[in-house]
C-alpha cells in the first residue's frame, strides 16, 4: 500500500510537473540572460503583459455594463502580482521536489511582521523592509524546512501545518507584543522611524520619498487606465522572481530537485544528499514567500495573523495546481485566476444576472438565474472548488496543460490540412 | 485536585471528538490506503443531518385560531406543526425536542450513502496514485461540500440544542466526595462522552468478532493475498468506507448541541484530527482512539490557569508541539505498525 511505483497509474499532478518541464539543456543555445530562445520569449511575454497590465486589465469601457469585469485597478492588480509571487515560490518546492508543503503562508506571515517593524522603526523606504522580509522569512524556513524535511510525504505536510498552525496560534495570543496580536500591527501616526519618519500625521510607505499609493490616471476616451507605482514596484519583483524560477528549472541545481521527486533513493545511493537540495530548495521557496509579505505590508501598510492561518497555506496549494505544478507559468496564472474570481466574479448578484439573461422570455430568465447564480458571486468558491477537483482528476498539469492540449490538437489540425 | 478533575472531564468530550474523527480517518487509511482530507466535512454533514432533521420535525401550518386574536382584533393565525397533528399534542413535542437523538437514526443511511457514493465516484480512482493526489482531491472535494452547505444554511452557525432532559450540568464532584458545586460537568458532554466509547467499542466489536471484521483485518494486512484467496476485499472496503462516513457522521451529528454546526466546523476538526492520527500512528486504531484522548486532556490541561501563567500560550500550540516531537523522536507514532506510511 504504501507503494509508490505504479507504471499503470495515471499521471499524477507531481509525475505531470516533471513531464511538463522539459531538462534543462545546460550547453545548448544559451542567449540573452542566459535564457534559451524559449525561455526567453517566455520571458518577455510576462515581461510585457505585467508592463501593460493597466490595459490588458482594463479593456471594458468605464460606461459599459461590462466594465465590472474590468481588473485594472491598482489594489487588485498588486494582489495578482503579489500572489503570483508566492506561488512562484512555493512551486520550487512543490512543482520540483514533490514536497507538499500545507503551512507556506507562514513564512509569508513573518516576511510581513518583519517588513512592518523595519518600517515602523528603521525607515519609511520599502526597500529595507523588503530585504528584511525575505532574509527573516529565510530563516525562518531553514528552522522549519530542517526539522520537517526530516520526514516526506504526509509527514510532511503534517509537519509543516503544525508549525504554521503554531505561528498563527502564537502571533494570535502570545507574541502580541510583537505582533499585535488579533488587531495585528499598522504603521500609527506615534510611530518614529530612525529615518525619513514623516512631519506630522501617519508616514506612508515609500520608495525613496516616492509614495506606493502614488498613481497616473490616463483617460483616452471611455476608458480610464491607472498606473500605479506600487503595482510597478511589486511587477518588477515578480519578473525578477519569474525570471529566478526559470533559472532555477533549467539549473543542475533544478535536475537534482526533480531527482529527488522521481527517485530519492537511487539519489541516496549515488551518494547525492536529497536533503541539501530539498532544504534549498525550501529555504528558496520560503524567501519567495517572505518576499511576498514584505511587498504585501509595502502597498498595504497593515498585518494581521489571519495571514498566516492553514486556509491560506491551502490557497497557495490550489493556485499553484490550478494553475500547473511543476510548470513555470502555472503559479502565476493560477494566482491570477483565483484572485480575479475572488475580486471581480464574486461581485456579480442576482440583479446582475437578471440583466445577463433578459434577452431570455421570463420563465426561462429565472431558471437560468437560479442554475447559474449558485456558481458565481458569492458562491465561487464552490466553483473554485469543483474547477480545481477537475483539475486534479483530469488535467494533473493544470490550465498550463489544458492550453498546450488544445494548441496541440490545432497544430494537428493544420498540419493535415 | 479538583482542578485536574475538571480538565480530566473538559478533555474527555473534546477527546472523545477527536477520537472518533480519527478513528474514521484510520479506518479509511488502513482499508483503502487513501488519506482523506474530506473527513472533516462527513463530520461537518452529520452536524446538518441533526439540523436538517430538526427542521424537517418542526415543519409547520399555519392554522387560524378563532379563540384568540390578534391586537388588532383579527383572528390570531398560530402555526401548527405537523408532527403534533400527527402524533399528539405532547408527543410531537417530544419528538421535536428529541430531534437531535433522533437525527442519529437518520444521519447513519445517509451517511452511508454519502460514503458509497464518494469511494465509488471519486476515490475508487486514486488508489494507485500518489498520497499528494489524495491530499489534494478530498481537499477540493471538501471544498465542495462545504460550500454546498453554506449556499442553503448560510454562514452563520446554527444552533440546535439538546433535549430538555440533557440541559443544565451534573455536579460530578459530589460522587467523589467535594463539596457541591465544586466540580460541574453539562449532562450532554458526559453523554457524548459514553455515546463515543459506545461507538468506539462497536467498531473494535464489529471488526473483531465478525466473519466480516476479520476478513477486513487480514485485508488491512494484506490485501492481495485476501484478494487471491477469492475474497472481493474492494466491496468490503467501500462498505468500510461507508461505516468511517457513518462514524464521521453520528459523531458531528451528538457534537451539533455542543458547538453550533457551521459550514466550516469540519476544517476545523479535520486538521487536529489529522494531527490526532499521526501521533496515534498511521493506520493503528486503538492508536487513534488513544491519541483522540490523550491530546483532547492534554489540551484541557494545557488552558488551566496555572499552566498558562508559566507558559504563555501553550494552551494554543499543546497539540502541535506534541505532534512535532512525536514526529521526530517517534516516526511511527505511538501504537504505529511497521511497514504503514514509512518512508
Amino acid at each position: 500500500m504504501t507503494d509508490q511505483s505504479h507504471s499503470t497509474a495515471p499521471l499524477s499532478v507531481q509525475q505531470a510537473a516533471t513531464r511538463n518541464a522539459p531538462l534543462a539543456r545546460p550547453r545548448a543555445g544559451r542567449g540573452v540572460l542566459g535564457l534559451t530562445r524559449r525561455d526567453a520569449t517566455l520571458m518577455l511575454v510576462v515581461t510585457v503583459l505585467v508592463v501593460f497590465a493597466p490595459f490588458i486589465l482594463n479593456p471594458f469601457p468605464e460606461t459599459s455594463a461590462l466594465a465590472q469585469f474590468n481588473a485594472g485597478y491598482p489594489d487588485l492588480m498588486q494582489r495578482f502580482v503579489i500572489f503570483g509571487i508566492f506561488a512562484i515560490g512555493f512551486n520550487i518546492l512543490f512543482g520540483l521536489t514533490g514536497y507538499l508543503s500545507f503551512g507556506h503562508a507562514a513564512f509569508l506571515g513573518v516576511g510581513s511582521y518583519a517588513a512592518i517593524w523595519s518600517m515602523k522603526l528603521i525607515t519609511l523606504n520599502v526597500i529595507p523592509g523588503i530585504l528584511f522580509a525575505i532574509i527573516v522569512a529565510g530563516l525562518f524556513s531553514l528552522v522549519v524546512g530542517f526539522i520537517s524535511l526530516r520526514r516526506s510525504g504526509i509527514y510532511f505536510s503534517i509537519l509543516t501545518l503544525a508549525f504554521a498552525q503554531m505561528s498563527y496560534a502564537l502571533a494570535y495570543s502570545v507574541l502580541t507584543p510583537i505582533t499585535g496580536g488579533e488587531t495585528g500591527l499598522q504603521i500609527k501616526n506615534t510611530d518614529t522611524p530612525l529615518f525619513g519618519g514623516p512631519e506630522s500625521g501617519i508616514g506612508r510607505a515609500n520608495l525613496f520619498g516616492a509614495e506606493m499609493g502614488n498613481s497616473t490616471e490616463l483617460e483616452l476616451g471611455n476608458w480610464l487606465f491607472t498606473f500605479n507605482l506600487g503595482y510597478y514596484i511589486a511587477g518588477a519583483a515578480l519578473l525578477l522572481a519569474f525570471y529566478l524560477s526559470i533559472r532555477i528549472f533549467r539549473s543542475p541545481f533544478g535536475i537534482m530537485l526533480r531527482a529527488v521527486k522521481s527517485n530519492q533513493q537511487r539519489m541516496n545511493y549515488t551518494g547525492l544528499m536529497p536533503k541539501r537540495y530539498t532544504l534549498s530548495a525550501f529555504v528558496i521557496s520560503g524567501m519567495f514567500a517572505g518576499l511576498a509579505g514584505g511587498l504585501m505590508v509595502a502597498m498595504d501598510t497593515q498585518v494581521g495573523p489571519e495571514r498566516m492561518f492553514w486556509t491560506a497555506s491551502g490557497e497557495v496549494v490550489i493556485m499553484t495546481i490550478l494553475g500547473g505544478a511543476g510548470t513555470l507559468l502555472g503559479p502565476v496564472l493560477g494566482a491570477g485566476f483565483i484572485k480575479y474570481m475572488e475580486n471581480i466574479i464574486s461581485k456579480i448578484n442576482k440583479d446582475i444576472l437578471h440583466q445577463w439573461f433578459a434577452f431570455l422570455p421570463d420563465g426561462m430568465e429565472d431558471v437560468m438565474v437560479a442554475v447559474v447564480y449558485p456558481f458565481i458571486g458569492k458562491g465561487w468558491h464552490l466553483t473554485l472548488g469543483i474547477m480545481f477537483m477537475l483539475v486534479v482528476i483530469f488535467l494533473p498539469g493544470g490550465l498550463v496543460e489544458g492550453g498546450q492540449r488544445i494548441a496541440a490538437k490545432f497544430r494537428r489540425n493544420k498540419t493535415q490540412d | 485536585m479538583d482542578q485536574i478533575i475538571v480538565q480530566i472531564l473538559n478533555g474527555l468530550d473534546k477527546g472523545s471528538a477527536y477520537a472518533l474523527i480519527a478513528l474514521g480517518l484510520t479506518l479509511i487509511f488502513g482499508t483503502l490506503g487513501v488519506v482523506n482530507f474530506a473527513h472533516g466535512a462527513l463530520f461537518m454533514l452529520g452536524s446538518f443531518c441533526a439540523v436538517i432533521l430538526s427542521r424537517i420535525l418542526s415543519a409547520s401550518h399555519k392554522v387560524v385560531d378563532p379563540d384568540r386574536t390578534d391586537f388588532l382584533g383579527n383572528p390570531l393565525e398560530v402555526d401548527v406543526f405537523y408532527v403534533q397533528d400527527w402524533f399528539g399534542e405532547a408527543a410531537g413535542a417530544a419528538i421535536m425536542e428529541w430531534a437531535v437523538p433522533l437525527a442519529i437514526l437518520f444521519s447513519i443511511p445517509v451517511m452511508i450513502g454519502v460514503g458509497f457514493a464518494m469511494e465509488r465516484g471519486l476515490i475508487k480512482h486514486f488508489y494507485k496514485r500518489p498520497h499528494a493526489d489524495q491530499i489534494l482531491v478530498t481537499f477540493g472535494l471538501a471544498i465542495v461540500l462545504q460550500e454546498i452547505i453554506k449556499y442553503f444554511f448560510g454562514a452563520n452557525p446554527i444552533q440546535t440544542p439538546a433535549p430538555d432532559a440533557f440541559r443544565g450540568s451534573l455536579d460530578f464532584g459530589v460522587f467523589l466526595g467535594y463539596d457541591p458545586l465544586t466540580i460541574m460537568y453539562p449532562y450532554w458532554r458526559l453523554v457524548y462522552f459514553f455515546f463515543s466509547a459506545l461507538i468506539i467499542a462497536g467498531v473494535f466489536a464489529f471488526l473483531q468478532f465478525t466473519t466480516f471484521g476479520m476478513v477486513v483485518r487480514a485485508g488491512m494486512a494484506d490485501r492481495e493475498t485476501v484478494g487471491l484467496l477469492g475474497i472481493d476485499i474492494d466491496k468490503r472496503f467501500t462498505f468500510m468506507f461507508g461505516l468511517a462516513a457513518a462514524v464521521a457522521g453520528v459523531a458531528g451529528v451528538m457534537y451539533a448541541p455542543i458547538v453550533a454546526p457551521n459550514y466550516h466546523m469540519g476544517m476545523d476538526f479535520l486538521v487536529l484530527s489529522f494531527v490526532v492520527v499521526v501521533v496515534g500512528g498511521m493506520g493503528s486504531l486503538p492508536g487513534a482512539v488513544a491519541a483522540g484522548f490523550l491530546l483532547g486532556i492534554l489540551e484541557s490541561f494545557a488552558s488551566m490557569p496555572t499552566v498558562v501563567d508559566v507558559l504563555p500560550g501553550i494552551n494554543q500550540i499543546i497539540i502541535y508541539l506534541v505532534a512535532i516531537v512525536i514526529l521526530l523522536t517517534r516516526p511511527r507514532g505511538l501504537m504505529g505498525r511497521k511497514g504503514v506510511m514509512e518512508d
